[in-house]
């Protein structure tokens, strides 16, 4: 068994912890374009750059759209790429993500989750990402600036992953975590650059009828993603979804395996319970308020209120038995979006796991809290008041309002 | 769908061509069709260089051209670019 490594404490904050491990990551190539709370990432790396620090290929491109443009092309012949952007930056990507998952491209980008205009804001929520949840893309969500670090040295492991072959964003939370200053243990470089490998290639029959290795090559001619209609684009959406089936395992592997090396470890690395095994009432959340909400629990406890918290680290894919065992004896819910969908009855993440609690035995009560929209600060006493309108619940035996907004003026 | 249509499970990943684009003739395709007169025709060669499809042909032993109907969708550019009107569109029926 590995031993965990010596680290090197450092204070970073989230945006430079990406950029960090993005450094130590050994990366071909980094293509991106400059949008707050996102920029120091690209910011910083385009120091060591300059610096020589790195062998990275950087492109300065003109907007998101050819940022991922480029990421995708870089990908396909070979290289590892990254890339970073929050808000209209991602949404400007919006073509471009399908083009990276239906080519296979194994992608790693980082996202300063930002809310979207209008009105303008640039603060922190999720409308960005979960706008993008149905690109086919793996979604991971960090809760400090540690598990952003962490976070993007696995997902290469995770996206190059010759059973998944998915491009992966990591969310952190703008401001919030981009540009707060923590205490971040960083591994050394070699341990990453061990970690992370190189890039393997599954091969393919090309059109030469020849088999090689899958990427741009001019000795293997060979073309991605060019065509396909009524009679095989059917078949190639498929594969992605077995793609994310398949990343369900693999990422549960990349996090026990970082443990190992690190010493950390995020729940199973799709989902992390913290003081359910008893919990009647617990809060489902993504992110940095997972944080906050621990600090509420242990209040909780305290008191003698038998409260847990699950944190969704991963949203796609969908940990669907993770989500159901971890609420197994759990009586009442609490799913926290901190996006909202117009029109669609609740967020995102309360659509998603109403939906997968619908098949289990026992259902718990499920209500939605929708929060946070344009970085609005919510407190520890808010999120305590969710736990309180839990057993509220519970004591009536029904739910009266099943979708609220925490800290709206009203 | 034919029997001959591979599932998922057997298809390269993200598209990748598994057959050549020269077994799927796109000649069919077209209404009108490219009909030269080689007593105008100078062998200047735009239409040869102007042909999206590449389906104009330049045979430097033969010192001459020749359209490939197979792939050929009558789009006319060349009758429009050729400087000695040497190309008529003519609908197949003409």
């Amino acid at each position: 068994m590995q031993k965990v490594v010596k680290q090197e404490m450092m204070a970073l904050a989230g945006d430079q912890a990406v950029a960090y491990a993005v450094k130590q990551s050994d990366v071909d190539v980094v293509a991106a374009y400059p949008i707050t709370p996102q920029t120091i990432i690209v910011e910083k790396f385009s120091e060591y750059v300059a610096d020589g620090e790195v062998e990275t290929e950087f492109v300065c491109v003109e907007s998101e759209h050819s940022a991922m443009a480029a990421s995708i092309s870089a990908s396909a012949t070979g290289a590892r790429a990254f890339t970073a952007t929050a808000s209209a930056g991602l949404a400007l990507m919006h073509e471009m993500l399908f083009v990276a998952s239906g080519c296979r491209a194994p992608v790693v980008m980082a996202v300063a989750n930002r809310a979207l205009s209008a009105p303008l804001n640039i603060h922190g929520d999720h409308s960005d990402s979960m706008a993008q949840r149905d690109s086919g893309w793996i979604q991971m969500y960090a809760e400090n600036a540690q598990e952003a670090y962490d976070s993007i040295i696995q997902a290469f492991q995770i996206a190059e992953n010759l059973d998944v072959l998915l491009p992966v964003m990591v969310g952190l939370d703008g401001f919030t975590l981009s540009h707060t200053l923590e205490n971040v243990e960083a591994l050394p470089d070699e341990v990453v650059k061990e970690f992370v490998g190189v890039r393997k290639f599954p091969n393919v029959l090309t059109h030469a009828g020849k088999t090689a290795p899958f990427k741009l090559d001019p000795a293997n001619p060979m073309t991605m993603g060019p065509i396909a209609l009524q009679n095989y684009y059917f078949e190639f959406k498929r594969q992605q979804e077995e793609a994310m089936t398949n990343a369900l395992n693999v990422i549960q592997q990349v996090n026990s395996d970082y443990a190992k090396i690190s010493g950390r470890s995020y729940g199973n690395g799709l989902v992390e319970g913290y003081c359910l095994e008893d919990a009647e009432v617990a809060a489902i959340c993504l992110g940095s308020t997972a944080g906050t909400m621990k600090t509420v629990v242990d209040d909780l406890r305290q008191d003698g209120v038998k409260a847990g918290l699950l944190k969704l680290r991963t949203f796609r894919p969908l940990p669907v038995e993770a989500i159901r065992s971890a609420l197994e004896n759990v009586k009442a819910v609490a799913v926290m979006d901190k996006c909202m969908s117009f029109g669609g009855n609740g967020g995102p993440v309360f659509h998603e796991v109403r939906h997968l609690l619908y098949d289990v035995a026992s259902r718990p009560y499920v209500v939605n809290y929708i929060y946070g929209l344009g970085g609005r600060d919510t407190s520890p006493s808010e999120l305590r008041s969710i736990y309180e309108n839990l057993q509220s619940i519970l004591q009536a035996g029904r739910v009266e309002t099943p979708i609220q907004y925490l800290g709206l003026r009203d | 769908m034919t029997k001959q249509d591979k599932n998922w499970k057997e298809i390269a990943p993200a598209g990748v061509c598994s057959k050549s684009s020269i077994g799927f003739l796109t000649g069919d395709w077209k209404t009108y069709t490219p009909v030269r007169d080689p007593e105008k025709c100078t062998r200047c060669l735009l239409c040869v260089l102007f042909c999206p499809d590449g389906a104009i042909h330049w045979y430097p032993d033969k010192g001459d051209i020749e359209f490939d109907y197979s792939f050929c969708k009558g789009c006319g550019i060349c009758a429009n670019q050729c400087p000695t009107n040497a190309i008529t569109m003519k609908l197949e029926q003409e």
